[in-house]
Formats: C-alpha cells, sequence, structure tokens
C-alpha cells in the first residue's frame, strides 16, 4: 500500500511539474504571441479587437511598410537602409573580435610569456566596465582617428568592446588543449602563426560558434553605442527601430512597430536556430583529446 | 667519435626552484642512453632543455659537435616523441606524420616517398587516414613514432612513451623500440621512470633524483655498482636489501655484525673488503641470497635465518627474514621446502656486496 501512493505521489508531481513547466513557457512566449498577431491585424481591427484575439483578417501590409516605408524622423524608407547598415557593422565586427579573441586566447594559454596572467586579468577587468564609462572617452578617441560618425567607427568601438569576452572565451578553450601540442609542432619546425592555423584554428569550430553567437547578438542588439556614435545614414537597425516608434505622428501604428521589432530581432533568433546545438556543445565542450 | 650530445653544466631555474643542478651527459653515435628516476626530479625537464623547448638558465647543450645552446628546436637536427603522443588532433595520420616535411617545405614526392617507408616499418599502412581520435592507444604510439622517424634524426628524444599504455603493450613496443634502435642504428635518450624498462633499453643509464646526477653508467654497472643508497634502492625488482650492519677488521677481510631480533647476532665474514668504517649499510641483491648449497664460490657464507614470511612467485621463491631491523628478502628456487616460523641455512654471496656509508649514502667499496 505505501508502495502504491508513493508511486501515485510521483506522478502527480510529475504532471505538477510540467503544468507549472507550461505556464512559466505561455508566459514567456505571450509577448512574441502579441507581437506576431499584432503585426498581422489592420489598425483598425487592431482598435475594435482584443489584443490576445488571432486576426481575422491576415495583412502584410504593415510588415511592407516597416521594411520599406516607415518613417524614421523625416525619411520614410522604413528598416530597409538601416538593417544593411547593421549586417556591415555587425559582420566584420564580429569576424574581426572572433579572431582576435582567437589569437589572444592562443597566446595567453598556449605561449605564456612574462606577464601573461596580468595581461588576462586586464582584459577579463575590460569586460565588466560598463558601456556608459567609455562613451565620452571613446567618442574623443573616434573624434581623433577620424572615425566620427561612421560605420567603420562603431565596427572599431565593438572589436575593441567585444575583446575581453572573446580572449575569455578562446583562452579557456585552448587552457585545456596539452601544451606537448605545441611543442610536437615548435619540433616539427613550425612557427607561431603556422601552429596557430595549422593546429589551434581547425580544432576551434565549437567555440567560434559560441564566440560569433554571443558577439553577434552583442552587436546586433546593441543601441547605446549605435545612438551615441553614429549619424544620419549609419545607424544600426535598433536606432531606427527607436525612431520609427517614437517618431509616429498622429496615429500609433502599433502593427508596424511590431513588425518592425520582428525584423529587428529576427537576424538574432537565425543565427540561433542554425547554430544553437553548437552553442551549447561549444559551451560545455571539456578537454579536446589528441 | 665525437659526441652526438654534449650537456655541459647544465643549471635549469623555474623562477626561484632550481629544477636542473649542474648536469653533464655526453652520448657517442648509436648510443640508446636511459634517464631515469621518480616522478618529478626533473627528467621530462631536461629532455626539454635538450630539445631547445626550454631556455637554459646555464651551461651549454652540444648537438653533433655543434654549439646548439641558443638553437631554436627546430635546426637542432632531432626528433620528439611525447609522453601524450600529442598527435595534431584534426590531421590524419598521414598529414601528421608528413606535417614536419611540410613545413620545411620538402617536394610533395619526397614526402611520399618517406611517408611510405615509415608506414611500412611501423606497420601503420592501413591507419594513414584515419584521424589520432579513431585510433587506439598503442596505434597513436606508433604514429608519434612515426612522425619522429620520417625526421631522420641526429638524435631522437623520447619523453616517456610508453608511460600510458597497458602493461601488456607496453613490454611489446619495449621490444619493438630496442629492435629499431638498432635497426636504425640511431642515438636516443629516453626518459622513464620504470627502472625495468631502462634496464632492459638502455646501453647507458643516467639515474636522476631531484635535479642531481646520482650515477652514469651502463645497466649492469648500476645493478652490480649502485654509487649510493638512493640508486641501490631505485634500481632493482625486488629491491636491494639494505642492512645497517657492524664492521669489524678481521685479518684481511672484515667480520659483519648484524642484530637480530630477540636472537644472537649474525655473522658473516667478508673475505675481500677492507677498510671499512664501524657502521655502514649492507647492500645484497635477494639474488645473491640463496638457500644453502645453491650458491658456490670463494665468498659465500652462511647462516641460519628464521623465515618470516614465504612469496611463491612461480619460478622464484622470495623468502623474507628480519635482518637488522629491516625485512631481508632472498630469493630461492622455486621447489624450496622453506616454511614461515622455521629456521632455514642461507648462502650469503659476499663478492656481490655493496657497502654503504649510513648517514651520507655514499659506496664504501
Ligand atoms: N613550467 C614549469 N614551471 C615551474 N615549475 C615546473 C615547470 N615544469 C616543471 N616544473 C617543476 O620541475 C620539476 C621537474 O618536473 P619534470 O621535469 O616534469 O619532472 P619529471 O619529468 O621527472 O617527472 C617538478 O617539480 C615540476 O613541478
Ligand atoms: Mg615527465
Amino acid at each position: 500500500m505505501p508502495h502504491r501512493q508513493n508511486r501515485l505521489g510521483r506522478i502527480a508531481l510529475r504532471w505538477g511539474l510540467y503544468i507549472l513547466l507550461g505556464l512559466f513557457a505561455l508566459y514567456y512566449l505571450m509577448p512574441l504571441f502579441v507581437m506576431v498577431t499584432t503585426s498581422l491585424k489592420s489598425l483598425e481591427e487592431i482598435r475594435t479587437g482584443s489584443l490576445v484575439a488571432l486576426p481575422r483578417d491576415v495583412t502584410f501590409e504593415p510588415w511592407r511598410t516597416a521594411w520599406a516605408h516607415a518613417c524614421t524622423g523625416i525619411q520614410c524608407e522604413g528598416l530597409r537602409p538601416y538593417f544593411w547598415n547593421s549586417v556591415m557593422l555587425a559582420v566584420p565586427a564580429v569576424a574581426i573580435s572572433t579572431l582576435l579573441g582567437a589569437i589572444n586566447g592562443y597566446v595567453v594559454a598556449q605561449w605564456r610569456f612574462k606577464g601573461a596572467n596580468i595581461i588576462f586579468s586586464l582584459m577579463l577587468f575590460g569586460c565588466f566596465i560598463p558601456f556608459q564609462v567609455v562613451l565620452l572617452p571613446m567618442a574623443r578617441v573616434l573624434g581623433m582617428l577620424g572615425l566620427a560618425g561612421s560605420i567603420s567607427g562603431l565596427v572599431f568601438v565593438h572589436v575593441i568592446y567585444g575583446i575581453g569576452f572573446t580572449t575569455l572565451f578562446f583562452r579557456n578553450y585552448y587552457v585545456n588543449i596539452p601544451v606537448e601540442l605545441v611543442k610536437a609542432a615548435k619540433v616539427d619546425g613550425a612557427g607561431f602563426f603556422r601552429i596557430f592555423w595549422a593546429i589551434f584554428l581547425p580544432l576551434s569550430l565549437p567555440i567560434i560558434v559560441v564566440t560569433v553567437i554571443w558577439q553577434f547578438t552583442q552587436i546586433w542588439n546593441d543601441f547605446l553605442f549605435g545612438v551615441s556614435f553614429s549619424q544620419a545614414g549609419t545607424q544600426p537597425i535598433t536606432v531606427a527601430l527607436n525612431n520609427i516608434v517614437n517618431s509616429t505622428t498622429g496615429v500609433k501604428e502599433y502593427n508596424v512597430d511590431m513588425a518592425a521589432a520582428i525584423i529587428a530581432a529576427l537576424p538574432t533568433l537565425l543565427v540561433y536556430v542554425v547554430a544553437g546545438k553548437y552553442f551549447i556543445r561549444g559551451l560545455t565542450a571539456g578537454s579536446v583529446k589528441g | 667519435m665525437a659526441p652526438i650530445l654534449e650537456v655541459k653544466n647544465l643549471v635549469k631555474n623555474f623562477g626561484a626552484t632550481e629544477v636542473l643542478k649542474d648536469i653533464n651527459i655526453a652520448i657517442e653515435p648509436g648510443e640508446f642512453l636511459v634517464l631515469v628516476g621518480p616522478s618529478g626530479c626533473g627528467k621530462s625537464t631536461l629532455l626539454n632543455c635538450i630539445a631547445g623547448l626550454e631556455p637554459i638558465t646555464g651551461g651549454s647543450v652540444e648537438i653533433g659537435g655543434q654549439d646548439m645552446t641558443h638553437v631554436s628546436p627546430k635546426d637542432r637536427n632531432i626528433a620528439m616523441v611525447f609522453q601524450s603522443y600529442a598527435l595534431y588532433p584534426t590531421m590524419t595520420v598521414a598529414k601528421n606524420i608528413t606535417f614536419g616535411m611540410k613545413v620545411r617545405g620538402l617536394d610533395q614526392a619526397t614526402q611520399e616517398r618517406k611517408l611510405a617507408e615509415v608506414a611500412a616499418q611501423l606497420q601503420i599502412e592501413e591507419l594513414l587516414n584515419r584521424r589520432p581520435g579513431q585510433l587506439s592507444g598503442g596505434q597513436r604510439q606508433r604514429v608519434a613514432m612515426g612522425r619522429a622517424l620520417v625526421r631522420d634524426p641526429k638524435l631522437f628524444l623520447f619523453d616517456e612513451p610508453l608511460s600510458n599504455l597497458d602493461a601488456k603493450l607496453r613490454v611489446e613496443m619495449r621490444s619493438e623500440i630496442k629492435k629499431l634502435h638498432h635497426n636504425l642504428d640511431a642515438t636516443m635518450v629516453y626518459v622513464t621512470h620504470d627502472q625495468i624498462e631502462a634496464m632492459t633499453l638502455a646501453s647507458k643509464i643516467v639515474v636522476l633524483k631531484g635535479g642531481i646526477v646520482q650515477q652514469i653508467g651502463s645497466p649492469a654497472e648500476i645493478y652490480n655498482r649502485p654509487a649510493n643508497l638512493f640508486v641501490a634502492d631505485f634500481m632493482g625488482s625486488p629491491a636491494m636489501n639494505l642492512v645497517p650492519a657492524r664492521a669489524v677488521a678481521n685479518g684481511k677481510g672484515v667480520r659483519i655484525e648484524i642484530e637480530r631480533e630477540g636472537g644472537d647476532t649474525l655473522i658473516l665474514t667478508d673475505k675481500e673488503h677492507s677498510g671499512l668504517p664501524e657502521n655502514v649499510v649492507l647492500g645484497l641483491r635477494p639474488e645473491d641470497i640463496a638457500e644453502k648449497g645453491f650458491r658456490a664460490g670463494t665468498n659465500v657464507q652462511d647462516a641460519t635465518c628464521l623465515v618470516d614470511m614465504v612469496e611463491p612467485a612461480g619460478a622464484d621463491t622470495y623468502v623474507v627474514s628480519k635482518l637488522g631491523g629491516t625485512m631481508v628478502t632472498a630469493r630461492l628456487h622455486a621447489e624450496t621446502g622453506a616454511k614461515t616460523g622455521q629456521m632455514i641455512d642461507l648462502s650469503f654471496d659476499l663478492s656481490k656486496v655493496s657497502y654503504f656509508v649510513p648517514e651520507t649514502g655514499e659506496r664504501l667499496n
């Protein structure tokens, strides 16, 4: 009898857990649901219908408007030009910061020189400096370099800010690789860069994926640097999204705002879907066995 | 002939820690030198210094008659096999073996010819397209050897290459390395903590402890005439019996008195040695103590001892008796009638004896 009770108790517990988890999932999915449905409704339907109702007549007009016609202040070109700004910003910034992080991590983990630990600690410290603190000095530096207001300037800022994280990722990955690997390659005659290209980089796919996802999400979603260091024509999509939502005159076009927000978020979502399983694998990857 | 390798007054410090102290070693062409010592004594560090992978704090390293002290590893004309094998994980076996040649810019045809040679020599032809992760420990070991062989260097360096293999494979690979050395007529420096490996492979052994060379000699010299108590104890299995004793001058020889618990003193008369101090440590290998009648010689002494333990080991039977406060092992024939708790007559072959100073451990005779 007590055995049976025990079993029932376990089943009840299990179901309770599922229901609780389901509720949490619903709670988190609710905003996305509202965004998607609202973006597919006409303004008329939004005014008259309920917030959580499914659209009666599905329309893609708000998406077209958000992409190509919505006004960001006086210009009405939609998100499109800013989307490409963000691409031109994120792709080189992610690539450069990842590559530099890989080389840094390789040096700090495998070429232990005097002061390597101090340099690594300082880089780690860099990860924890709040964005706001660097705004003014960074503006001066960009001005002096002649990069103020340009996309190259933003790439520069994001590369600098990202190096701490990317170095940390790669260093922690490479530190598990036995030092004898470098020694063997040295005896084989390979030098610093040869060993990096031929031996370490090919080993690094999981951690490259982790770093790219992390950096891409950071850079694509960044607003503060974008709004601080860009000017008309070089603004990233996050800044444009803000302008679209805040500069509508007259009636607020919630459906367009929602569509614009989804468009702005789509690339990061895509990166997760495509590379997500490597992300988990990369984060949990143990030492590399030769 | 000029030595292939000459290490002179080599000193290596890591920060304030002295890891190697005044090391002097020379190797003739074709020699198989084994560096043996307990874990942490500086064997790998010494090998890395010879390879140029660690800068040295003092002294010099010459290879092939040239001063290589400040030359980078790739130009030292060496090849090295590592304990963890250190195979390049993303490259196939073939690429692992040819990587060095590729880096040095050898042409494709030469690379392929040498690869084929080495693969045949080590019987790894069918593994060439696999990755290291798909190989067993023994196979990885072979590939690591292949990577070294293909270099055709002046000097081979091995850092405990067999220590990650299981016992059976280790013995197999051991004889294979020995064969290889013979066939190639190569010069090798081989690091191990396993004294049996050292004895079986070496033409010359260097015993290292705490970064200091304890003794250099042929396996027979090291085994029969250990330079100090450490070497005596470290080399040989079961270990040499080291028994505290009193030496009393006795004509041309010496009378050895060994205390026994609750019994009379064991007295042996050594006719060959003299001039010993009063307190000594007597060293005698288990095989130099036999059952009475099984050992003949001019300096063999018989004595009756109490059997404290009998350990049959197949081919031999070990008999343990407590003498001078230590357990003394004698290696008897398998059919001995020795029984625990009974007395037995043993023959001590004092022509093989070593005497040491108890305080310093130095050899006396
Ligand atoms: N890179 C290093 N930094 C500091 N100490 C080291 C380093 N490498 C080795 N040691 C120290 O040097 C000593 C000898 O090490 P090692 O040569 O690896 O010994 P073995 O190979 O004989 O086991 C050890 O005490 C070890 O802790
Ligand atoms: Mg070692």
